[in-house]
């Protein structure tokens, strides 16, 4: 298949991530929405990797998941704090950050 | 080892031992740190007498070396050296100021031996014989500056010593302030020179002197006066003096150091090295020469009507100075030095003996309540008298040569200068006057009680010790006077360099009689080799004549004080009513306080209260600052209306932004 | 064959993004993710991209998943509205995204990029393998490499630090209901692993288990002493 179409894939995913990332007010979704934009962009550059036949887009790809399982960590690690403390599981009520 | 190594020995010994005093005042002895002071101080001036050594075995034409030991900063059109110059006139100022220091440091052990800041006052003192040195040695404009200013700081320091007396550090206030002004001047006026000649070194910028420089013109006659207005701040001239008899509340070592011996007379060395430029703007070294002249006849008046001792004799100093700036201002170069030298020796001495008639009487210092110290302290009174009659300039004291060797200097330029010379001779009889009433109101009389208990051997001591001009009680802590101050007659510390410069007042002016021998201008000739005025040769025969004439009229200085003091002691109350409009203006030192309160200190306080109330409130914090912090928070209040605090607003902005971003890319791509 | 794979595969890795988004559970939610990485493991491995593809399959959709389950059990995966009521983001959202997805197609079909409609470069015996890959991070991408791995260290470091239990910081009535509910020491509940852990052995303990949800206005003394001993921590 030619890399384009890979490419399209990558696009539709992130826009996908993107929409979940508006739409869900749940933290834990909003993570998993963020693991489909990083993975949109994982796609994205292996694709690229191989158009070049260079190993490059692959190494990248490896960081971007090892920063996603960070990501992944924290964001958990927050959101078991946050029920911890009895706060609602819900960015719209988490909006102490106001002007 | 070549006579700049040995220059640079002479810096380096008062800065270690400044250091090592400093460095280490909590744990070292008291009677250490003194020894450590005077000692740097002793090889300071025994590596200044090998550099006379050495410096006296090159040939005449090779006796103006500089030495650069780093640069600070040298490009084209700049070269800024930590350069020394070692020529005859640094040497000469070199040797006197560690010379004198060195005794006055031995005495200064004795004298500061039961204050309780003994190390730090040490520590000051070294600070400032290595400033003072800094200042003659230096070899280009730049390192001038540094120790200008740095002579200065050590003069601030030490003025305040006793800082928790409050007018010891308002003098000290005044002192700095007035000396700054005094930098300023030097500042500007070396920018006026360094920007026709294009170098800061001595040499450069007077060799080039002569081409870039026509007959005065604008700049260097600037230029000139504005360094003069920094050597007339340092050296206490008229209008920039008021702060000498103000420094008085120093210790009287201090006094006799900086306020009569070394400091003060850095004007006149400037002007002495300076003396290329002014002879080319002649316009400058005449207003010098008037200056001088007017301070000495001024400072003269206002030392006959006062009666605090110390401030008498810091009257004398501006005179003399005075007499030493007149002198360089019109050429008589060595004159000037021969002058500045002697009375380093002469007025140090009547310092010191000053200072042991005032601890006698407890820190008294007002005349009316002193008398009558001619039997409780003999030595006191031998070292006084030496003193006086060299300051009024009395055959064969060494001031009789010396002031009458500038007198007869403007007599032979004649003209208008003849006219300085003539208020030189009226200076010469009105110090005669002043020293005389102070010795004869000091020393006759009948004794007051504390030399009728002197002479039992009791040395009066105050219960609670008091500052004589205010009679604020104070305690003898740090910085306070110690419990009590020696009086020369006891101690050996004291008596000797008392001695010493007794000695040299009486022969120091063996160095330069006319037609006998020229010492010291033979010496400093290498120096003004480049001098017209230098070699004009003062006729012997002529010479005798004004020496004659200077000793007649300090004789009849001397006769008109004994008439009115001690043979008729009435005579100066009637005086005193008669011309009372006179005694109340010259008591008032002829307003000089008061004129410059009036034209300087209240204007700048107006201007300060101005700025303060319209530019600093008005402008700066109402404008520039309010304004800039009212747009900012009038920016940020609409702008937070955006922080609404959700996550999926700002998650949306994003993505809208990106769209954004991406449909640009696309349009310019396409 | 391998265009057959790919539509499989495609397809199966943007259902996976869709169930994710849409559905209202976030257990649900996991494990469309699961879904949508294995899917997007098989693109990989038609990218030749082998390493990466391994890599997807165990860390991501095996391990970093497995947390996910963990915490959305831990926090309880109640079902939830999708939105709230009257946001005008659930119209706009849909409209952000398909603004950019169409702008990202445009992007790609106007591309001056050749190979973006080719196959990719030729294929190389090797390409994409871990010695190919280890070789890479051990040699030009050290650096990053040393980084990425500093990175994990400190996020986990983060995570333990988050997630552990502040003494101390919370105010005592949030605590001390859970821990007064009637229940044997040592059962396994979610209470007693987040927070409040009396031993059986202790005095108070009779006492507090008789007492009402609510009642107790503060905590006995054996509890509260060490409760002081640890405050002041994070």
């Amino acid at each position: 298949m030619a890399i384009g179409w890979y490419l399209t894939v990558s696009a539709l995913i992130f826009c996908i991530g993107a929409v979940g990332v508006i739409l869900r007010p749940n933290p834990l979704v909003i993570l998993l929405c963020l693991e489909l934009m990083l993975n949109a962009g994982n796609l994205a550059l292996v694709a690229f990797s191989r158009m070049w036949g260079h190993e490059d887009g692959q190494v990248f790809a490896l960081i971007v998941m090892v920063v996603a399982a960070c990501e992944v960590t924290v964001g958990l690690g927050l959101i078991v704090a946050i029920y911890r403390r009895r706060l609602p599981i819900n960015v719209d009520d988490l909006s102490e950050l106001h002007g | 080892m070549t006579a700049t190594t040995f220059g640079w020995l002479i810096l380096l010994f008062p800065l270690l031992g400044m250091a090592v005093i400093s460095l280490t005042f909590r744990r070292m002895p008291a009677a250490v740190a003194g020894i450590v002071g005077t000692l740097a101080i002793a090889l300071g001036f025994a590596a200044a007498v090998c550099a006379l050594v050495a410096l006296q075995g090159q040939p005449e034409s090779h006796r103006e070396l500089t030495s650069s030991l780093w640069d600070y900063a040298v490009s084209a059109g700049l070269d800024a050296r930590l350069s020394i110059l070692v020529d005859p006139l640094s040497l000469f100022m070199a040797l006197v100021v560690s010379g004198v220091s060195t005794l006055i440091h031995v005495y200064s052990i004795a004298y500061m031996k039961s204050d309780r800041g003994y190390n730090r006052y040490f520590a000051y003192l070294n600070y400032f014989v290595f400033s003072m040195l800094l200042l003659v040695l230096a070899g280009n404009f730049l390192l001038l500056i540094v120790g200008w200013a740095f002579v200065g700081a050590a003069s601030y320091l030490l003025i305040s010593f006793w800082y928790r007396r409050t007018t010891a550090t308002a003098a000290g206030f005044k002192a700095f302030v007035i000396n700054v002004f005094g930098d300023v001047g030097l500042v500007l006026g070396t920018f006026f020179i360094f920007r026709h000649t294009g170098t800061l070194e001595f040499q450069k910028a007077f060799a080039a002197a002569p081409h870039v420089f026509s007959h005065n013109d604008t700049d260097l006659v600037a230029g000139c006066l504005l360094l003069l207005v920094g050597a007339f701040a340092k050296s206490a001239q008229v209008p920039l003096h008021t702060w000498l008899p103000d420094a008085m509340e120093g210790p009287t070592p201090v006094s006799a150091l900086i306020h009569a011996a070394t400091m003060v007379t850095a004007g006149v060395y400037l002007i002495a090295r300076m003396h290329p430029f002014f002879e080319i703007a002649t316009l400058a070294a005449d207003i010098g020469a008037i200056i001088g002249c007017l301070t000495l006849v001024v400072a003269a008046t206002i030392a006959v009507v006062q009666t605090d001792l110390k401030r008498i004799i810091a009257y004398s100093t501006m005179s003399q100075i005075g007499y030493m700036v007149m002198g360089v201002s019109v050429g008589a170069y060595s004159a000037g030095l021969f002058h500045l030298m002697t009375h380093a020796f002469f007025k140090a001495l009547l310092f010191m003996a000053a200072g042991s008639v005032i601890s006698a009487m407890g820190g008294e210092q007002s005349l009316d309540r002193i008398g009558g110290f001619r039997r409780a302290m003999p030595f006191t009174f031998a070292c006084f008298i030496v003193g006086g009659l060299a300051l009024s300039g009395l055959p064969p004291f060494s001031g009789w040569l010396s002031k009458d060797d500038i007198i007869g200097f403007l007599d032979h330029r004649g003209g208008g200068f003849l006219i300085l010379g003539i208020f030189g001779y009226l200076g010469a009889l009105l110090t005669g006057i002043y020293t005389f009433r102070m010795i004869f109101r000091t020393f006759w009389g009948e004794p007051v009680e504390e030399a009728r208990e002197l002479e039992h051997g009791h040395l009066v001591h105050h219960d609670i010790p008091t500052n004589p001009q205010t009679g604020e009680a104070e305690d003898t802590d740090v910085g306070f006077p110690g419990p009590e101050h020696h009086i020369a007659e006891r101690d050996i510390a004291m008596r000797a360099p008392m001695a010493t410069l007794a000695l040299l007042a009486i022969i120091g002016g063996v160095l330069q009689i006319p037609g006998v021998d020229d010492v010291i201008h033979n010496f400093l000739k290498p120096t003004f080799a480049g001098s017209s005025l230098a070699q004009v040769d003062v006729k012997p025969g002529p010479s005798w004549v004004g020496l004659i004439i200077g000793a007649l009229v300090a004789l009849a200085g001397i006769a008109i004080a004994y008439g009115v003091y001690v043979r008729r002691p009435g005579t100066s109350a009637a005086l005193q009513a008669r011309f009372s409009r006179v005694h109340t203006f010259l008591y008032n030192k002829w307003y000089f306080d008061e004129l410059i309160d009036a034209l300087v200190v209240r204007p700048v306080q107006w201007m300060g209260r101005f700025t303060e109330s319209v530019l600093e409130r008005g402008v700066i914090a109402g404008g520039i600052t309010g304004g800039t912090t009212g747009v900012v928070r009038a920016a940020s209040a609409a702008v937070r209306r955006a922080q609404t605090g959700f996550l999926r607003y700002y998650a949306a902005a994003i993505i809208v932004g990106l769209s954004g971003m991406a449909l640009y890319f696309l349009i310019s791509a396409s | 064959m391998s265009a057959v794979l790919f539509f499989i595969a495609a397809i199966g890795a943007l259902a996976g993004a869709i169930g994710v988004v849409a559905i209202r559970n976030p257990f649900y939610s996991v494990l469309a993710l699961v879904c949508h990485l294995i899917a997007l493991a098989a693109l990989f491995l038609l990218l030749r991209a082998e390493f990466v593809a391994a890599g997807q399959v165990v860390v991501y959709a095996g391990a970093v998943m497995v947390l996910y389950v963990f915490v959305v059990a831990y926090i309880g995966g109640a079902d939830e509205p999708l939105h709230r009521p009257g946001g005008a983001l659930k119209v706009l959202a849909p409209l952000f995204g398909l603004a950019v997805a169409i702008e990202l197609c445009i992007a790609m079909l106007g591309t001056v990029l050749k190979g973006v409609s080719t196959d990719g470069a030729p294929y190389v015996p090797g390409f994409g393998t871990p010695a190919h890959i280890g070789a890479l991070f051990l040699t030009t991408y050290l650096f990053p490499f040393e980084i990425a791995s500093l990175l994990l260290l400190v996020a986990a470091v983060g995570a333990v630090m988050l997630a552990r239990r502040r003494r101390g910081l919370e105010p005592d009535e949030v605590v001390a209901p859970r821990a007064a509910v009637p229940r044997a020491a040592f059962t396994g509940t979610m209470a007693e692993a987040a927070g409040f852990r009396a031993g059986p052995g202790t005095t108070t303990e009779p006492e507090k288990q008789t007492e009402p949800i609510g009642a107790q206005t503060s905590p006995p003394a054996g509890v509260g002493s060490a409760r002081d001993r640890s405050e002041g921590g994070w």
